[in-house]
């Protein structure tokens, strides 16, 4: 099967938290239960002036990619709520075309409750 | 403003799937699941400004509301959505929300057990029976209605006084109306604009690619985050769509924030200083000849004058003032002058501070010397012919109010005398003067109140412990309606009435106030639930009562929803089928005489050209040019006062999770901001002996406030950044404890009385403060949170 995943171009990423709230009620789950966080990574200066600052949405390990959702064609609600348009779901082949190296982007391909097969 | 005949097919966003519900009507069955699903442009509550986001609310046959997602069809939001609406079914169900009218007797205001539930029936005959005996003993204009901002409710609050209370005194009790307004006025003094707004291509078709459209080189934010903020109406993420299209950013903000990080430019300058930069940007682009030379000679009136005045305030100077490196103002001006088109947002700190008419005269006068007003990609506009009365007979969609028609009684005005600008144009009491007259019953007795849409112990007001007293001294009936209890109403009310939400009722919306054109929505109910209200239905329900003779010509809640908010030719039941219609809109409509009422080509002022230099302030007792003043207490102004306060306090700044004081009681957006967060410097804080998360006393001669401290670089050494609009609706309601609403109240440390000339601006944003570390721990328990209020009913 062909690896489905999520780039985020983090480049543009505001730190909205749509994605997170959304996956929240799509899923249902409750406070202190995640199935994305927005890793925030500053501001820390580089040097004066500039300042390093990427806020990256991150799936958790309770991401299931919106299987309900895509099943049906439709893609995952925290792309579709997704504020500054920089989520898109797709086969991992096909969005690593969209990376050229020019701006700031990651593919992540989130296991849903991976710690289910650490006994297999 | 007149809207284009049917809503147009929206632009789809690359990342939405091939399956989608682009296309579907209003109202519809979703394949999948079965249920129902009702499209809707959004406004309040919750609260939002009107930016009028699109949502697929769905429904189940019980007619309950079990999912929400953003509309793909909308022309601006296409789909995206905050969290605010995302986690519109646990607001709409949480349990602590009001659904029945209640009483309380005067003298048990602050007992939160004291309520009593009563019937519809008995409130309205309670109220008609209070209002009649005190405005019968001291006239109408004893009756002051408090209105907030941004809700449906607030900026109805004009309306309510007119037509339901018929008093003169519609008060937003911010200290020198610091919220939008001052805008607004410079807008209509300087150039009779009501509000030049970024232009977004949000009224075109095919948006940022129509043919029409040109993606401005430079965006100006300026005291704004409209990402993080309900920016005054507009959709805040369209910066994004046009940083992806090349646009370069300019930010004046005193803080660092993600979009500065994104900057080609950010004057981080100390707050309250912002008029200084403005003067200097304007004194580069007009001493290098970079202005729009055209525009300045046929459409600008004072241009000498302004140059003359700006060259007292070269970039050195207030380099020296704001502490901005020179060379970034001046670049910072090049770059916007030389672009063929930028756009200016200009945020609510232009408001905050006593010297913010004169920051506002300085961007009216930077869009207009350079051409942008009315240009594609610079400042979209409505012109200066829309009327703010409603009482016409042209088909115009847009959020007018009505305005008192008894001319004696509107003379009461509380500070029409002190601060005619201010009253006369915002039709509101003056809210410093109004404080000041319940406190001394001076010109007059007030005794009666209501809210609408306003939390002002939380939020609003200035030195709210003050206001509370001041209420509670003067007014023997006050009136709240909202959905949840908030420490205002637990501490000042009499009655609360119960508000519908968003979901529970009809109504319309038009972006950004109507303002700027951008679309029109209805919102469209889909659910029923208790015995709540709209804040439209409510004032038709209370002017049929207190007021029949003026509501005689209304069968109906739609017929008084018609009369206010759109033209005679179109019925509800027709809009809503198309759920958003962009405007219509010209660009450069003074070339074509369409901005002034006469149809001659110009603008809307005494001169048909930009007041550079303004007659209108001029003749209200202001400098008719713009100038820098300090703020009252500064490093600058204030010099002895740093030993005891060493910090620069700005306060506000917005987060994604609250609209203001509100959605502290929704967990999953408490849980993005659990804690009232203070901004200090790690250096400053190393000096203070505070670490990261410590509980700090952020404190100065006006009051104290206790706060969570967050280190971060965000703010310079000398610099102090504080949240606003806190409370704990998990405390205990009872008084004097009230939710905690005291506790962490920034707003404990701002002063009332400090506003500018024309009676506009307050200091909000540029105060000086000390912080201290404490052992207290006040930091919320969100399993708590959870326990209480995520269960939904």
């Amino acid at each position: 099967m062909e690896a489905m995943g999520l780039l985020i171009d983090y480049e543009l990423c505001t730190g909205c938290q749509s994605c997170e709230v959304s996956c929240k009620e799509e899923h249902d789950y409750p406070v202190g239960k995640w199935g994305i966080r927005v890793l925030d990574d500053g501001p820390w200066e580089i040097e004066p002036g500039h300042y390093n600052w990427n806020k990256i949405p991150v799936p958790s390990d309770l991401c299931d990619l919106c299987i309900d959702r895509t099943s049906r064609g439709r893609e995952p609600i925290c792309v579709h709520h997704c504020l500054a348009n920089v989520m898109t779901y797709g086969s991992v082949c096909e969005l690593a075309k969209k990376m050229d190296g020019t701006k700031r982007q990651v593919i992540f391909t989130p296991v849903y409750k991976p710690y289910e097969k650490l006994r297999d | 403003m007149a809207l284009r005949k049917t809503a147009s097919p929206a632009v789809k966003l690359d990342s939405l799937s091939d399956v989608n519900d682009l296309g579907k009507p209003w109202r519809f069955t979703d394949e999948d699941t079965g249920l129902t699903v009702t499209r809707s442009c959004v406004w309040s509550p919750p609260g939002c400004h009107p930016v009028g986001c699109g949502l697929k609310l769905y429904t189940d046959e019980n007619g309950r509301l079990v999912k929400v997602e953003g509309d793909e069809n909308h022309p601006v939001t296409q789909g995206r959505l905050c969290v605010r609406c995302i986690a519109l079914k646990d607001y709409e169900y949480n349990n602590s929300r009001i659904l029945h009218p209640m009483k309380r007797d005067r003298d048990k205001r602050g007992q939160a057990d004291a309520w009593e539930e009563i019937t519809w029936d008995e409130a309205l005959d309670l109220i008609e029976e209070r209002y009649t005996e005190i405005t019968g003993k001291y006239g109408k204009e004893s009756f002051v209605n408090f209105g907030g901002t941004g809700r449906e409710g607030g900026v109805s609050c004009m309306t309510y006084t007119a037509m339901v209370w018929q008093t003169p005194n519609a008060c937003y009790t911010q200290s020198g109306y610091a919220c939008y307004f001052p805008r607004l006025a410079a807008g209509t003094m300087s150039a009779g604009l009501v509000y030049p707004e970024m232009d977004y291509a949000g009224c075109l078709p095919g948006r940022y690619d129509d043919p029409e459209y040109h993606v401005p080189e430079a965006v100006v934010l300026w005291g704004k985050v409209p990402t993080v903020s309900n920016p005054d109406g507009a959709f805040g993420h369209a910066v994004i769509d046009l940083m992806k299209r090349g646009s370069k950013l300019i930010m004046v903000d005193s803080r660092v924030n993600w979009l500065t990080t994104r900057a080609a430019y950010h004057l981080q300058l100390r707050p309250g200083t912002d008029t200084a930069i403005g003067m200097a940007m304007l004194d580069v682009i007009i001493r290098e000849g970079l202005y729009d030379h055209d525009f300045v000679e046929k459409w600008c009136y004072g241009f000498e004058q302004l140059a003359e005045r700006v060259a007292t305030m070269p970039p050195e100077k207030a380099a020296e003032i704001c502490g901005v490196p020179a060379e970034d103002i001046i670049g910072a001006a090049r770059l916007y002058a030389n672009a063929e088109a930028a756009t200016i947002q200009w945020g609510l700190a232009t408001d905050q501070k006593t010297n913010g008419m004169q920051q506002a005269q300085c961007i009216i006068a930077l869009m207009a010397i350079t051409g942008n007003i009315d240009r594609p990609g610079g400042q979209i506009t409505t012109g200066g012919a829309v009327a703010l009365d409603a009482d016409t007979e042209e088909d115009d969609e847009y959020m007018p109010y009505m305005a008192l028609d008894d001319d004696e009684l509107r003379g009461k005005m509380i500070g029409l005398k002190e601060y005619p600008a201010y009253c006369g144009m915002s039709q509101n009491s003056h809210a410093d003067l109004t404080l000041r007259c319940m406190e001394t019953d001076e010109p007059y007795p007030l005794r009666i109140g209501a809210f609408a849409g306003n939390n002002l112990l939380a939020c609003t007001s200035a030195e709210p412990k003050r206001w509370e007293a001041a209420i509670n001294r003067s007014l023997e009936f006050v009136i709240g309606f909202d959905c949840f209890m908030t420490p205002s109403i637990q501490a000042v009310c009499d009655i609360v009435l119960p508000l519908a939400t968003v979901v529970e009722r009809d109504s319309t919306v038009a972006a950004a106030y109507g303002s700027a054109p951008l679309y029109f929505g209805t919102q469209n109910k889909c659910v029923d639930e208790g015995d709540c209200r709209g804040d439209l239905e409510l004032l038709y329900i209370l002017g049929k009562r207190l007021n029949p003779k003026r509501f005689e010509e209304f069968d109906s809640y739609y017929d008084l929803l018609q009369f206010l908010r759109f033209g005679k030719s179109r019925m509800f039941e027709e809009l809503r089928e198309q759920v958003c219609i962009q405007s219509k809109n010209e660009y450069y409509k003074y070339e074509k005489g369409l901005m002034r009422p006469d149809g001659a080509p110009g603008f809307n002022t005494p001169t048909g050209r930009v007041e550079l230099y303004n007659l209108g302030f001029q003749q209200f007792g202001d400098d008719p040019l713009p100038y820098y003043e300090e703020p009252d207490f500064s490093p600058i102004s204030t010099p002895e006062l740093l030993e005891d306060y060493p910090f620069v306090l700005t306060t506000g700044a917005r987060t994604y999770a609250f609209f203001h004081s509100e959605h502290r009681q929704i967990p999953r957006l408490r849980e993005l901001n659990p804690n009232p967060l203070v901004e200090i410097n790690p250096e400053t804080a190393k000096k203070l002996g505070v670490v990261d998360g410590q509980w700090c006393r952020v404190f100065n001669q006006f009051g104290e406030a206790y706060l969570k401290a967050k280190l971060t670089v965000s703010v310079k050494p000398d610099v102090i950044h504080a949240q606003h609009g806190w409370w704990f609706p998990e405390e205990d309601g009872n008084a004097p404890h009230n939710y905690g609403v005291c506790r962490s109240n920034i707003n404990n440390l701002i002063p009332n009385f400090h506003v500018g000339k024309l009676g506009f601006g307050a200091p909000f944003k540029c105060m000086l403060c000390n912080v201290e570390g404490t052992d207290e721990n006040f930091d919320t328990d969100m399993q708590l949170i959870q326990d209480k209020f995520g269960e939904l009913r």
